[in-house]
């Protein structure tokens, strides 16, 4: 005796939330039954092991019809065919869209191409997330990539609006689009630390800072309905060329020397560390200064965050500063430079040093 | 020129890409109507074309309006080779002839493809002008209403209840014309699908101009049904009740208008009951003859043969001149058909209940030479029918109630079955005017129980006593109906479904010898599932059945039995004995120690059930019960005629008759096997219970939770030597299983009521058995139905009113506290009643709050549960007002109500019928993909008419027929579909009289104002 059919289809579609997940993680039928089976569903509803089987089978099959309409969410809430309560449309598009830190970490400031594609077995083998999971999760990056690709205005309203994600997730998907966009390098060994949480939070800064629709921003923050015609995906050329004029805060003598004393007057007795951060002013000044001279060259653009790391981060933690430490310091270091009369690049410096300053926060850590 | 009927296409979205290169659509759609066909422009290079079109204006007779389908075709435009059709909607019209139906059409369609499924959707607007005064029209029949539903449809009231309607249509299968191997699949199916839709128009207009002539203004209980004949052709037939229906003003539902669910004894449908003359075992005469062509057995399964050998005489017969015993003769006897479809009554309606009547034939098919003349299969039923008639008066009953009709078909054997329940109505509704009353009114609680034949008569051996609650009518000791527990029917406990399954090989044969087999078989198979559903009721201590099915179903090398019914202990019956067991061989020690065993397993199973289903019914005072009336030995004299078999048959008399206990004799390995499936079947887990009526007995709080779902599954039997026992094993696991498998899915709903299950049995290919199940899940109030019992296990209806009255504001409170919602707000929203769900996603709701965003708006909702939803009350308001919600939410249910709304307008009965086909199989999911999307297709097309015609809910939804084809070598499926029901509109109920079985939390703090889209 075989079953050669078994269909249940309820009027308004019925989903257990727990089969979603594995469904989304990638098992297959039967790894989802043993997962269930040890997970007690059955004492709990005296049922036997061909119910389980059955009732996954169904729901498998739901997913599998939904995924279409998941590809483009804004459609499930006016397609006909299944019957789904709005708050359940949401948990299916928000879970969806969801993915693993691990996997996003390793594709964050790729190329979204087939060539990364096709690496994704070695990121499936490597983060030991299902290689089915991978490819939904790949997919998810690069269908949000071309949809907001072409769209103006800001970025995550648009990754909101268009794939109706909540407010936090809509965050992420900016920052991958905005990684992948940028070809950020965050593989290499010395930024292993960081986890995409931390990228994540330095896109946001990026995004609202350093873009061309960050600069319409500035002035009507509140009104988010103003529409800026550029996209936030690039970052404003003109504002790169203008970090330029920064160089002089090291290359002109004077002005070194007057920033260095300033700041060291104002840390004196303030912490433990400050012979380090008088020893070392000059380097990390110069540091910073550079990075921000050179983001005219997309390659130095790319290396942005190792720029930081190696340049300011680490010498920071050899010397044992404390996030408190980098806090004071970037602090004074950022306000004195409106002291030095000859600097005349208030506003550039300001935008430039608040991200550098947030990005450095979320970065200062183990 | 007596209508205008004006279109307008509107919009299209979510079109399939049909140009490769450019990933677009060129679409534009033709309207069709009868020969007349309007095209819109093309509207270039989209997937969501906005046409605008102007009115299309057909000027039609409305006989056509009333047959004929809108038929919409999208096509894309393709200007170097033929266009191509991306799919049809074929829309019913006949809604908008009814001036208190629905009044325009207008919404989002499923565009609908017979290969492809569902390919986007299309926003039509349709309006219909009728000209003249409609009853002049001969020829039509607009303007009288249609009802799935088997009772006085709520916020009507039944003026005069006229009697039985019937018609039925054939034609030649286009599946079967020769023209059919020349041409497409899609072009075949679309075909078929455009006849059956214009020969359903036409039988309805057919019955409409019987029920005018008759006098009414509507049709109940209008189950129409298929006979897909295949070579022989395409039968299309339908019975309902006329009746001439008032609407109540909306001010004053409550006199007898049966809206709302409940158990109240005054608005739901009066009761009738019914008692079982199943207890007498099956006598059968098997009369076959030769009537030209056609070749008929028939088989007689109750106690009267009808006609005895003269079976073909009926059909201008006129009216019977039999044994009349009943003294009281009313109209009803000078119909000729004195049915009712109804399977729930206005009060006062019914009086007696004489049991269930039943009549099966097997008939050969031939092919229909002429369409227009339908007159055998017209006889066919006709004899049936007959019979049946005779049957009831047999049991000295003037009328059959919960009546229906129904056929098995394998290749040219077709099994025609009809079934009833006797009964005595009251006149007074037949005639509109009150005419002679009944002499004693029985109290209304128990008078359906009393018998309605001469004790001394009896058709049937059956032990009598003094009813249990009244203490001076007779009862039965079992009764078995095939309609709904009369609402003021008092029960013990509550109820639960019970089933007899069974399955019977039979050898292979063509024609008569194949038909003769078959029809030996049957009365066999009855007997069977008789004593099954006989042993089982005992098993569970009951004492009544209501809602019985049978269904016998063929196939080529196999007979399929399943006989579903709700079991109940109602307190005016004595309680029912134990089982006892015998063994035939009392030397054999072995033996005796089994029949121990399995002796001591039955009583330890019966005192479960007890337990379970809270079966305690009150003491006996001894000196009450009269002494048991003396055993009517002069029955024989009834019985007409006997065949040879039937003598035989009757010493297998279950005699319960006599005896306490029902004694099951062990004497070989089939009983063994018996009593073993007996003791297999499995109570419902906690939580749930089931029935197959519309409401379970015994559970009044119904909250608003509604699931209602269709399953299907397809077993392949793959062992060549199966024998009868192994193949009933096989059947009842597989329906076992598949409660099984609902208990499960819907675990969340807990505590909750599958009702209406209603199970499907065919066979549709030689090693395959399919079962089909469409029913619904309630929830309900746990505590109030425990506090209940406790209370007054055997209270009868009228009082439970004031009870419940104070639940209500329990409940709140109860929400309320269990998750710190306030009550107030859920009662405003109430969109959709997912409420079993929302428990499990409160963290994802957290993160969707900060979102603003629209999409959903204003769907129209009814109600929602109480308790899980008070907990996602809040964010359900939020979602009212994020999302624009274009989809109108749309519940279905098989029953004839939702719980905790009320039913404010009857939009028009929705008749359907789809066909899909593949030719990818496997890249379709295989058959099990296949079929489920065809299901949520054919939802959805219910869904968008239903909302369309501005309704919000399907009530009395069945789904007729599933017939599945498939053949995975070639990749291939084909499957039919028909549902039906009646759109509805339901608003929240906001009465403030009190409604004992709507306990809703809306209905204390709610504006139903939402309700309305």
């Amino acid at each position: 005796m075989a079953v050669e059919l078994d269909v249940f289809v309820g009027n308004t579609t019925i989903m257990d939330e727990e089969v979603y997940q594995l469904w989304l993680d990638g098992y297959t039928v039967n790894d989802a039954v043993k997962v269930r089976m040890e997970g007690g569903v059955l004492e709990e509803c005296e049922a036997s092991a061909d119910v389980l089987l059955s009732d996954t089978m169904d729901q498998y099959r739901t997913f599998h019809m939904c995924e279409r309409l998941l590809h483009s969410p804004t459609k499930l809430a006016n397609q006909l065919l299944f019957q789904i309560p709005p708050h359940r449309q949401a948990i299916l598009i928000e879970r969806y869209y969801a993915f693993d830190d691990a996997f996003v970490r390793e594709v964050l400031g790729k190329k979204l191409s087939k060539g990364t594609k096709k690496d994704l077995d070695d990121i499936s083998a490597k983060t030991s997330v299902t290689l089915k999971s991978c490819r939904r999760q790949f997919d998810n990056f690069k269908r949000v990539f071309k949809v907001v690709e072409e769209l103006k205005g800001p970025l995550v309203e648009n990754i909101r609006q268009h794939f109706l994600l909540s407010d936090k997730l809509a965050r992420d998907y900016a920052a991958i689009v905005f990684f992948a966009n940028n070809r950020f390098e965050t593989g290499k060994r010395k930024l292993q630390y960081l986890t995409f949480q931390d990228f994540a939070f330095c896109a946001g800064q990026l995004i609202n800072n350093w873009t061309v629709g960050a600069v319409g921003k500035a002035h009507t923050f509140s009104c988010i309905d103003n529409l800026v015609d550029d996209m936030d995906v690039d970052l404003d050329k003109e504002f790169l060329q203008e970090l330029k004029e920064l160089k002089i805060l090291i290359t002109d003598k004077d002005l070194l020397d007057q920033h260095k004393s300033l700041v060291c007057t104002a840390l004196r007795g303030k912490t433990k560390a400050f012979n380090e951060m008088e020893a070392n002013f000059k380097n990390l000044s110069r540091g910073l200064v550079n990075i921000a001279a050179k983001l005219t060259n997309t390659k130095d653009v790319r290396d942005f965050f190792i720029d930081l790391v190696e340049k300011f981060i680490e010498p920071c933690r050899s010397d044992r500063w404390t996030a408190a430490d980098m806090r004071l310091y970037l602090t004074h270091y950022t306000n004195s430079a409106h002291i030095l009369d000859t600097f005349k690049h208030q506003v550039v410096w300001d935008r430039y040093m608040g991200v550098i300053k947030s990005c450095i926060f979320k970065m200062y850590h183990d | 020129m007596p209508g205008k009927l004006k279109a307008k296409i509107v919009a299209g979205r979510h079109l399939p890409v049909m140009d490769r290169a450019s990933d677009l659509t060129d679409a534009f759609v033709e309207v069709k109507f009868g020969n007349t066909t309007f095209k819109t422009d093309v509207y270039p290079k989209s997937l969501n074309p906005q046409w605008n079109s102007e009115w299309f204006k057909f000027e039609v007779d409305d006989e056509d309006l009333q047959d004929e389908p809108l038929q919409i075709t999208v096509l894309d435009h393709d200007t170097y080779s033929a266009n191509d059709a991306i799919g049809k909607v074929y829309i019913d019209i006949d809604p908008l002839l009814c001036s208190e139906a629905a009044s325009v059409i207008s919404g989002w369609f499923p565009i609908y493809d017979t290969i492809h499924g569902i390919r986007g959707e299309i926003n039509v607007l349709i309006k219909v002008e009728l000209f003249n005064d409609l009853n002049r029209f001969r020829q039509s029949s607009c303007g009288v209403k249609f009802f799935c539903t088997t009772s006085i449809p709520r916020c009507y009231r039944a003026a005069m209840v006229h009697g039985f309607v019937e018609e039925l249509v054939v034609n030649e299968d286009p599946e079967y014309q020769w023209i059919d191997r020349i041409r497409t699949p899609r072009a075949s199916n679309e075909a078929r699908q455009r006849l059956i839709s214009l020969m359903s128009g036409e039988l309805q207009r057919k019955i409409g101009l019987k029920v005018l002539e008759m006098g009414g203004n509507a049709v109940v209980g209008y189950l129409q049904c298929f006979d897909l004949e295949g070579e022989s052709g395409l039968v299309v037939r339908a019975i309902g009740t006329a009746c001439t229906l008032d609407k109540l003003t909306s001010g004053t539902p409550a006199s007898n208008a049966c809206n709302s669910p409940s158990k109240d004894g005054k608005e739901s449908p009066l009761a009738h009951g019914c008692r079982s003359t199943h207890n007498s075992p099956v006598h059968s005469t098997c009369s076959s003859q030769r009537l030209s062509q056609n070749f008929s057995v028939s088989v007689p399964t109750l106690i009267f043969t009808g006609m005895g050998s003269g079976g073909s005489a009926g059909k201008e017969a006129g009216p019977l001149k039999t044994l009349l015993r009943q003294q009281t003769q009313t109209a009803l006897e000078q119909r000729e058909f004195p049915f009712f479809t109804l399977t729930s009554f206005p009060p006062g309606f019914l009086v007696h209940v004489g049991g269930v009547v039943s009549a099966r034939s097997v008939k050969l098919l031939d092919r229909i030479h002429n369409p227009d003349e339908p007159e055998t299969r017209d006889a066919w039923w006709e004899e049936i029918r007959q019979e049946i008639k005779s049957h009831a008066k047999a049991l000295g009953c003037h009328a059959v109630v919960g009546y229906s009709e129904s056929t098995s078909i394998c290749e040219e054997v077709c099994i025609l079955s009809a079934s009833g329940t006797a009964a005595i109505l009251n006149p007074r509704y037949i005639w509109g005017t009150l005419l002679a009353r009944f002499e004693e009114q029985s109290p209304p609680s128990c008078g359906f129980c009393h018998i309605p034949y001469d004790e001394l008569n009896m058709p049937f051996p059956a032990q009598l006593t003094y009813c249990y609650h009244c203490r001076r009518q007779k009862v039965p000791d079992v009764l078995f109906t095939t309609i709904d527990m009369p609402p003021e029917a008092a029960v013990t406990g509550k109820g639960c479904l019970i089933q007899a399954r069974l399955c019977r090989l039979k050898k292979k044969a063509q024609g008569e010898v194949n038909a003769t087999a078959i029809s030996n078989l049957l009365p066999f198979m009855e007997y069977e599932l008789h004593t099954q559903l006989m042993n089982k009721l005992k098993l569970r201590s009951m004492n009544a059945l209501f809602g019985l099915h049978i269904q016998i179903s063929v196939g080529e090398n196999m007979l399929l039995g399943l006989a579903s019914a709700t079991g109940v202990y109602l307190t005016a019956l004595p309680a029912p004995g134990g089982i006892q067991i015998a063994g035939k061989t009392p030397g054999d020690l072995n033996n005796e120690h089994h029949i121990l065993t399995i002796q001591k397993r039955i009583n330890d199973t019966i005192a479960k059930n007890k337990e379970l289903y809270q079966i305690n019914p009150p003491e006996l005072t001894e000196e009450l019960v009269g002494s048991p009336i003396p055993e009517p030995r002069q029955r024989s004299r009834l019985l007409r005629s006997h065949s040879e078999s039937s003598d035989e048959l009757s010493e297998l008399d279950l005699s319960h008759g006599k005896k306490d206990a029902f004694v099951l004799e062990i004497d070989d390995t089939d009983a063994v096997e018996d009593i073993h499936s007996l003791l297999t079947d499995n109570s419902p887990p906690t939580g749930f219970y089931s029935c197959n009526t519309e409401l379970m007995p015994g559970i009044y709080n119904w909250t608003s939770g509604v699931q209602m779902f269709t399953s299907v599954r397809v077993f392949r039997l793959i062992h060549a030597n199966l024998t009868n026992q192994g193949l009933n094993k096989i059947f009842t696991d597989l329906c076992e299983n598949l409660l099984k498998s609902f208990y499960f899915k819907l675990r969340s709903m807990i505590p909750c009521c599958l009702c209406h299950l209603n199970f499907t049995v065919a066979v549709p290919e030689e090693e395959l058995i399919q079962v089909a199940v469409t029913a619904v899940a309630m929830t309900f109030d746990k505590d109030h139905s425990q506090e209940k019992s406790a209370d007054k296990p055997t209270t009868k209806g009228c009082n439970e009113t004031e009870e419940q009255l104070q639940f209500p504001l329990e409940l709140c409170a109860d929400s309320s506290s269990s998750n710190n919602q306030p009550s107030s707000k859920i009662s405003g929203t109430a969109s959709v009643d997912y409420g079993s769900f929302a428990d499990r996603c409160s963290t994802w709701l957290e993160l969707l709050r900060l979102k603003a965003h629209t999409i959903r708006r204003g769907s129209v909702k009814t109600s929602r549960r109480t308790q899980s939803l008070a907990h996602s009350g809040d964010h359900t308001h939020k979602y009212r007002t994020q999302f624009h919600n274009s989809v109108t939410v749309v519940k279905m249910t098989p029953l004839s109500f939702l719980p905790g709304t009320r039913i404010i307008k009857y939009l028009g009965i929705i008749n359907m019928f789809f066909i899909r086909e593949t030719t990818s199989l496997r890249e379709e999911g295989g058959v099990s993909g296949f079929l489920h999307s065809f299901i949520a297709e054919v939802f959805a097309m219910v869904r968008a008419h239903v909302a369309a015609l501005g309704g919000n809910a399907v009530v009395s939804y069945s789904m007729k027929e599933c017939v599945l084809m498939e053949n995975p070598n070639k990749n291939q499926a084909q499957c039919l579909i028909n549902v039906s029901g009646d759109a509805v509109i339901c608003v929240k109920e906001t009465d403030q009289e009190p409604m004992p079985s709507t306990t809703n939390t809306g209905q204390t703090c709610s504006s139903g104002a939402d309700g309305a889209t």
